[in-house]
């Protein structure tokens, strides 16, 4: 038998990018498309949180994607298999808006690709799903055979053009509504920057376009206001009122702003971090 | 009439050194003080000091049990009415219950009851006074919602009883505001772990990481388990609603002692979790929360730590012996004032606030002074802000409940003993009455495991 928040497998998808995947059963039992957890990795870690990117309630497991960007990333993505992570909390926030006999876009960008696959596998079974999947060139490609088994069209964006269109996600989405296709409503999840552009896009067409918000998180509960955003000019939780909101009401350069608190701080502790693994 | 004896008072370490670290600031009676204040009791008084404790201590017993040096008796009847004395004993509003009813109080002199619970209860912790008692299984089974007061007393009390008590919270730490909200330097961890031990040694099986409500509902649990109970506490912050709120170095009391205690970011980089904390920091609020925000930043390092309070002194919410000690550590008040913008230089760092000065006035239908603005406005240079103006139930617990009754404030509705609108589901402490205190969660707790182990009885 497995303890709980044991890891059970990991696997490096691209550069700095892994999959692990996670023994939780309680999680798995109740996880939703849409929502995410909370980990810390030991006694003195941050709690950060991460999408579910998939689970299955009979095995009790859950599977999420990390980009190591910092600290705590980077010690996640150093646990071993047969690890236990310190304490992982879950599922948060509300679970993907339903629509049905829709057109849906579905926007990804980098690490972003994994999370809009639980949105797609859940829309799909409804709706005609077009995913457009973005990353800096070929090497960074992940995910796409997953999107592809949920999706009804794929659509691959590369910066440097080196797999598929060349351009930014945004662009893609944009011409892909110039081309005349219909749709929907249209779901972005990635960079803050890339949400905001992606929602420019949509906004003169007027398509309802949700955004899966990143801001900081302290508790992920609802209790610290840490995460808070403002929509359509009032304060929301991002942990609590989403992760979802809507993309054209969000105060996106507020949102860049305060994901920006600590950078300070984090180089430091960064730099910490490598320095002591090096020894 | 004969002079009355002063009251023992407990050492504190000096403000110079204590505003450097979070070690306890009270020390706590010596074995000499405890029997001398305990002493000082007037036996065959009518004993009114009991009518302030929301749960009953047996006060002149505990007293009397003190003053002869049994201690651990002392500890045995205590913990009938108040289970965790050494947390009590340092976080109750003495002055607002017990001792403001002691007949000694109109002489100023009151007993210093608090500190002689204190005594006891740090007494049994150190000597390990063991349960006498051995559990014998009912085959029942309780879950038990939050891990903060309340909830720490339903399982002690059910679990003792024979049922089997699943405990889950959704925190990496039980404790509840014991943990993530009071400092160390008031209420250190250590004791609260022990406390926690214990319900472990009871047989109360610690779940952490389970959000009730997306987890698992709580229509999930009824059917599970032959009880509920939620404790979850209120601890969703209210916000001002004035523009600015989301400067930079602006933060909930909660998000700011949730990274320094909780998270343990007073010892960043050795802990993981950053936070700021500039020269100049105002606090927005006088409760507790308040006060302890802005000894924290005090100690992390503000030359200048503010409170901005609306009222006047005379209505501080908080615990009085800890604005007295904020007050020693150069803490500075600034009463009659309500934020009303917080400003910015650089449109990303809060560099202000604008204040709308207050005065008091008469009110008819109410018993406090109603605050109301004088329409002048002046301005508070600061670099960090502290919001402490309360907090709200988090309805997040509701999510795939019907037929939970709330009142409009979104606080569980129940009868006089813990009893919701759904059958074999109770509820307790600060989720009921909206922010109280610990002792109050505490009676609530009490109540309900007394409603649970009868309803159970007679099925
Ligand atoms: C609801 C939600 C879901 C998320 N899902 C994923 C996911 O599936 N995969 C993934 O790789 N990342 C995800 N993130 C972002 C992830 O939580 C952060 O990248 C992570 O916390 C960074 O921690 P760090 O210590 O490694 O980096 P840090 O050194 O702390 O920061 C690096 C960068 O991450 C941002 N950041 C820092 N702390 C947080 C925080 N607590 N929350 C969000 N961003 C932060 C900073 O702005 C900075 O740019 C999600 C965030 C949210 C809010
Ligand atoms: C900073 C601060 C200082 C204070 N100082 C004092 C003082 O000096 N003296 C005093 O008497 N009182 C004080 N109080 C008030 C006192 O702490 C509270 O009245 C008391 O803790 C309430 O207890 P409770 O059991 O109702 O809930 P809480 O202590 O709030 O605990 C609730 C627990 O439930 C958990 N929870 C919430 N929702 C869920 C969910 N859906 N699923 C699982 N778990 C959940 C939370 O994580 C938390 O651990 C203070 C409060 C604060 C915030
Ligand atoms: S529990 Fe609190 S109010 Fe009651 S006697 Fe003890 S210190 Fe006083
Ligand atoms: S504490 Fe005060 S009121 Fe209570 S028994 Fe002693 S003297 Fe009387
Ligand atoms: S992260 Fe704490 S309230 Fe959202």
């Amino acid at each position: 038998m497995f303890k709980v928040n044991e890891i059970l497998m990991k696997r490096q998808l691209a550069s700095g990018v892994k999959e692990i995947i996670i023994f939780a059963p309680m999680v798995s039992r109740a996880a939703k498309a849409g929502q995410f957890i909370t980990i810390m990795t030991d006694e003195k870690g941050e709690r950060v949180p991460m999408t579910l990117v998939d689970w299955s309630a009979t095995e009790g497991w859950i599977k999420i994607v990390i980009s190591e960007v910092g600290l705590t990333t980077l010690k996640l993505g150093s646990k071993e298999v047969g690890e236990t992570l310190y304490y992982l909390a879950g599922p948060f926030g509300n679970p993907v808006s339903e629509l049905n006999s829709s057109t849906i876009i579905l926007v990804g960008g980098g690490v972003g690709v994994p999370a809009i696959y639980p949105i797609a596998r859940s829309l799909s079974r409804n709706n005609t799903v077009i995913s457009i999947i973005g990353y800096k060139n070929a090497n960074s490609i992940l995910y796409e055979r997953e999107i592809g088994e949920v999706s009804d069209e794929v659509i691959i964006a590369t910066d440097d053009g080196s797999k598929g269109q060349k351009g930014f996600t945004s662009d893609a989405l944009r011409e892909l509504l110039d081309s005349g296709r219909k749709a929907d409503a249209v779901w972005v999840i990635g960079p803050a920057m890339m949400m905001k552009a992606c929602s420019e896009v949509t906004r003169p067409y007027a398509i309802k376009t949700f955004a899966s918000l990143n801001s900081i998180t302290v508790c992920g509960s609802g209790m610290c206001g840490a995460c808070r955003v403002s929509v359509g000019g009032k304060t929301k939780y991002t942990c609590m009122d989403g992760p979802e909101f809507d993309a054209h009401e969000v105060n996106w350069d507020e949102l860049i702003l305060r994901l920006g608190a600590y950078k300070e701080e984090e180089k430091r502790a960064l730099g910490r971090y490598i320095l002591r693994s090096a020894n | 009439m004969k002079q009355l004896t002063e009251r023992e008072r407990m050492a504190k370490r000096l403000p110079t050194y204590r505003i450097r670290d979070f070690d306890e600031v009270e020390l706590g009676f010596t074995e000499d003080q405890a029997i001398r204040e305990a002493s000082r009791d007037i036996r065959f008084c009518k004993a009114s000091c009991m009518l302030g404790c929301p749960v009953g201590v047996n006060i002149p017993e505990m007293l009397r049990l003190v003053a002869e040096g049994n201690y651990e008796e002392a500890y045995r009847r205590l913990i009938k009415k108040s289970p965790f004395p050494a947390i009590t004993g340092r976080v109750c509003p003495q002055e607002r219950q017990c001792e403001m009813f002691c007949v000694l109080a109109k002489a100023g002199k009151p007993i210093s009851i608090g500190a002689i619970e204190r005594f006891v209860g740090d007494w049994a912790l150190a000597n390990n006074v063991k349960e006498e008692a051995t559990i014998k299984p009912n085959g029942l089974k309780v879950a038990v919602v939050g891990s903060g007061p309340a909830s720490i007393v339903v399982a002690s009390d059910l679990a003792r009883l024979g049922y089997s008590i699943d405990m889950f919270e959704e925190s990496h730490m039980a404790g509840g505001v014991l943990v993530y909200g009071i400092p160390e330097f008031r209420l250190p961890k250590e004791i609260v772990r022990k406390e926690v031990h214990r319900l472990k040694e009871l047989g109360v099986n610690i779940r952490l990481g389970v959000p009730v409500g997306t987890a698992i509902t709580i229509g999930e649990l009824a059917r599970e388990y032959d009880a509920v109970f939620l404790g979850v506490g209120a601890g969703h912050p209210k916000f001002l609603n004035v523009p600015g709120e989301n400067l930079l170095n602006v933060y909930t009391a909660n998000e700011f002692l949730t990274r320094a205690n909780l998270m343990k970011g007073y010892r960043f980089p050795e802990y993981d979790t950053p936070l700021h904390v500039g020269k100049r920091v105002a606090v927005i609020g006088a409760g507790n929360t308040a006060m302890d925000s802005v000894r924290t930043a005090k100690r992390l390092g503000a030359e200048e730590a503010i409170v901005v309070y609306r009222r006047s002194r005379q209505e501080i919410p908080a615990r009085a012996e800890e604005v007295l000690n904020a007050e020693e550590e150069g803490i500075k008040f600034e009463f009659l004032l309500e934020p009303i913008e917080l400003l910015s230089n650089d449109k990303r760092t809060v560099s202000g606030i604008k204040l709308m000065k207050m005065k008091l006035i008469e009110s008819s239908n109410c018993e406090r002074k109603a605050v109301v603005p004088t329409g002048d406005t002046t301005k508070l240079d600061v670099d960090t802000v502290i919001t402490a103006v309360g907090f709200n139930p988090n309805p997040s617990l509701k999510i795939g409940t019907n037929g939970l009754d709330t009142d409009d404030m979104g606080r569980i509705k129940v009868d006089g003993q813990g009893r919701t609108s759904l059958k074999g589901v109770y509820a307790g402490g600060d989720i009921v009455t909206g922010e109280g205190t610990v002792i109050e969660a505490m009676g609530w707790g009490r109540r309900a495991s007394t409603a649970i182990n009868e309803d159970l009885s007679v099925r």
